[in-house]
């Protein structure tokens, strides 16, 4: 396993940090948030990115897409967790377009494909429908009816689902609630009667939305894959996801620690720089351990789905628990550190904290991802 | 076929007809040989092997032949560490003249020196032990204070060492040590060879925590060394002894593979709190079992990052600097969750009323506790992250 970026992937990396810092940097956020952005997001950024290919990074060619692998995507998605940078490449590339990818027959994938990559169409994963993460929980039923299905259940929580013009819904088509077995996954036009969104305006200000779906009738064609045997289907989608989650929580996690180490060394009380203090030094040292950790766990999973490896359940439920302590320990020690700053919202730590949180909860937090990793390990 | 080719093959059918199959299994604690004039072995397997490879010059297969050695040069040392690796063959003796004092010897050593030790070492003659800390020169190693004062003849030296491992067995030991008080700490330290068996010199091996052990407390009362003796310049030890470590680390990374694993933590909790298919019943434990599980494969996953960054050429010392800190914690952790799985049972002491397994687990929970403490402790390794990678100032 190679698990180091190559020449390509690196240069793409170096591309993205410049754009981000660039042209959406926290304080493009900051004013989304200010402006109560009806949007969450710039559309002029997203065709930005558009224009430079991050949006076909992952798809086959012969849909218009680059064929250049997750870890490139990776590579895009770290530097914009660094600037917090408002883009729709959570839902739309890496759980939208996963899916329609890995799960769409050529027709549906022809259908599909060319809109996201040209930034014509942006997706969404409607799957949670409780606060905390849990696929196989899932209650919203379909139904055959018309000439396809019909869905009724309702969504909490979906990753820009307000901007969406397509929702991939996840519902039951057999089996009951706590069992995976009997999951299916159809796509949906946000616009179709009985759908109705609202949204969520959440800590971090990313673009959540909780949709009703009242009787909704969709197509056959509608559905991705077999009837009833989305779980696993969902799940490699939702590993993609993760690892892709987890990439940005590393660039979140970066920015925190940089900036905190900067301020350690600039800060002076009692005629020193609080960086000399040695209990500062060693909870700083503890979080370049902790930050190493996670960089190699996000290197090895976005490895792991390129490779196609049997490893990357566990590698995507790895990834994405370590994360989520680590960001958990480093945003806190980052607010600590200020010191009364900290707690400021002029100072953008608050902007990170926040984010960190809403990103450690979503698609699984440390503890469920836990027990993931127990239950495939066999234990 | 090259030459190096058609040496690796007479290796590996050397290795195949001279390597006791009984000496191809992962040794336990305590079944390596130690060489030196007071070699025993534990059966005779052992002793053959031993003797196989001393005779072919293999204790030390890079050292000249005129000093003993296998006269290899370095490709073709990496050959043969690499078939014995293969093969799962066990090195044949360990010895600290070999590893560690040997090769400086070769580098900073006078002709008398090398002639009078090396030849004996490599055959295994001479046994050494290293007197490095002191009581009260542990993490702080250029603090120590053990003292060589000089006359016509050589040295007197008068103090203690501390945590020698193999003290007792050693017939010679280099050792560090004051040579001049009024010099900044570092400056005023030589580094002496020391026959143990010199008047003066009196060796009391320590028990553990978790029970006898190979480590020593060595004392010495106006013991009398040679000047011949001294290795390198007088005064600069220092520079000779950081040479030696990095020997050390060479080595340590040869044998870290070579111990037999100890008690596997999900298997022992998985055996304590026993739920149906497999899993562990107790949530806490079991939760508590996969962030260890986590910790343990985020650190295999970044050393196996750090030799791919190793071979691309790039600077590894920023991940390289977490891995003993993350290891040793990680470690303990895990010995102390094994511990409380099995309950009181994994806390006894001798054999009635508690199995193997348990009792290992016990002692490996103790001797877990010198990961963070030994060859640099935690908190000098938090210290070196903060200063040299992240660069906080003093």
């Amino acid at each position: 396993m190679a698990m180091l970026f190559d020449s390509e992937q690196q240069l793409l990396a170096d591309t993205a940090r410049d754009f981000f810092a660039q042209h959406a940097p926290p304080a493009a956020l900051r004013k989304l948030r200010d402006s109560k952005d009806e949007l969450g997001y710039a559309p002029e950024l997203w065709r930005q990115m558009i224009d430079l290919g991050w949006s076909a990074i992952v798809f086959p060619e012969a849909h218009g897409g680059l064929d250049f692998g997750y870890k490139g995507l990776g590579a895009v998605f770290e530097q914009a967790g660094r600037n917090l940078s408002a883009t729709p490449l959570l839902g739309t590339v890496a759980l939208g377009g996963s899916a329609v990818m890995l799960g769409g027959t050529e027709a549906q994938q022809a259908q599909w494909l060319p809109g996201i990559i040209a930034g014509e169409s942006l997706f969404a994963l409607a799957l949670d429908e409780n606060p905390r993460h849990d696929p196989s929980a899932t209650v919203m039923s379909a139904h055959a009816g018309g000439d396809g299905y019909i869905l009724d259940g309702e969504k909490s929580f979906v990753v820009d689902g307000g901007i969406a013009d397509r929702l991939v819904v996840v519902a039951r088509t057999a089996g009951t609630p706590g069992s995976s077995d009997g999951l299916s996954l159809f796509v949906v036009e946000a616009g179709s009667p009985g759908v109705r969104r609202q949204r969520r305006n959440m800590v971090d200000s990313r673009n959540m939305a909780a949709i009703r779906f009242d009787q909704v009738a969709v197509p056959a064609a509608a559905l991705l894959g077999q009837a009833g045997q989305g779980a696993a289907l969902l799940d490699a989608v939702l590993d993609r996801a993760r690892v892709c989650l987890a990439a940005e929580m590393l660039g979140v996690a970066g920015w925190l620690f940089d900036t905190t180490v900067a301020y350690l060394k600039e800060r002076i009380q009692f005629d020193v720089a609080i960086g000399s203090f040695q209990a500062l030094q060693h909870r700083a040292a503890l979080m370049h351990v902790a930050l190493e950790m996670s960089r190699s766990a996000v290197l090895a999973a976005l490895t792991a789905i390129d490779e196609n490896s049997p490893q990357l359940p566990a590698l995507a439920s790895l990834a994405k628990a370590k994360l989520s302590e680590t960001l958990e320990l480093v945003s806190n020690e980052a607010v600590q550190m200020h010191g009364g700053i900290g707690m400021t919202d002029e100072l953008d730590v608050g902007l990170y904290l926040k984010r960190a949180r809403v990103q450690q909860q979503l698609l699984g937090d440390a503890s469920f991802h836990r027990d993931r990793y127990a239950s495939l390990l066999g234990f | 076929m090259d030459e190096l080719q058609i040496f690796r093959t007479g290796v590996t059918a050397w290795l195949e007809a001279n390597c006791p199959p009984s000496m191809r299994t992962p040794p336990g604690d305590g079944e390596l040989v130690m060489s030196g004039s007071q070699v025993e072995f534990q059966s005779e397997d052992q002793r053959l092997w031993y003797e196989r490879m001393r005779d072919k010059g293999w204790f030390a297969p890079g050292w000249p032949l005129d000093l003993g050695g296998g006269g290899l040069d370095a490709a073709h040392v990496r050959v043969l560490e690499t078939e014995m690796t293969r093969l799962h063959c066990r090195p044949p003796q360990i010895n600290l003249g070999i590893w560690m004092i040997g090769p400086v010897l070769l580098e900073f050593g006078t002709d008398e020196q090398k002639q009078t030790f090396l030849p004996p070492t490599a055959r295994g003659k001479i046994g050494w032990c290293q007197g490095f800390s002191e009581p009260n020169a542990g993490s702080d190693l250029a603090s120590l204070k053990m003292s060589a004062v000089q006359d016509e003849a050589g040295f007197v030296v008068n103090g203690s060492k501390i945590w020698t491992s193999h003290a007792n067995h050693a017939d010679y030991m280099y050792a560090l040590v004051r040579s001049d008080n009024q010099a900044a700490k570092q400056q005023g330290i030589s580094m002496l060879l020391i026959d143990m068996k010199s008047p003066g010199i009196e060796v009391r091996p320590i028990d553990l925590i978790s029970g006898k052990s190979h480590f020593c407390q060595v004392f010495f009362d106006n013991v009398r060394v040679p000047a011949k003796n001294l290795v390198g310049a007088l005064h600069g030890g220092w520079g000779v002894a950081k040479r030696l470590l990095q020997h050390e680390r060479t080595a340590m990374s040869k044998f870290a593979e070579l111990n037999m694993p100890g008690p596997d933590l999900v298997g022992v909790v998985r055996r304590a709190c026993a739920g149906s298919e497999g899993r562990i019943a107790n949530a806490v434990l079991r939760d508590k079992v996969a962030g260890l599980e986590m910790e343990a494969h985020v650190q295999r996953l970044t050393q196996q990052r750090i030799v791919e960054m190793a071979k691309a050429r790039q600077d590894v010392f920023r991940a390289a600097a977490t891995m003993k800190y993350q290891m040793a914690e990680t470690e303990k952790r895990s010995a102390e969750t094994m511990v409380a799985a099995l309950g009181l049972q994994g806390l006894g002491w001798e054999s009635e009323g508690f199995s193997p397994e348990e009792l290992e687990v016990t002692r490996q929970w103790l001797n877990a506790k010198s990961l963070s403490i030994a060859g640099g402790s935690s908190e000098i390794q938090l210290n070196i992250i903060a200063k040299r990678v992240l660069g906080l100032p003093e």
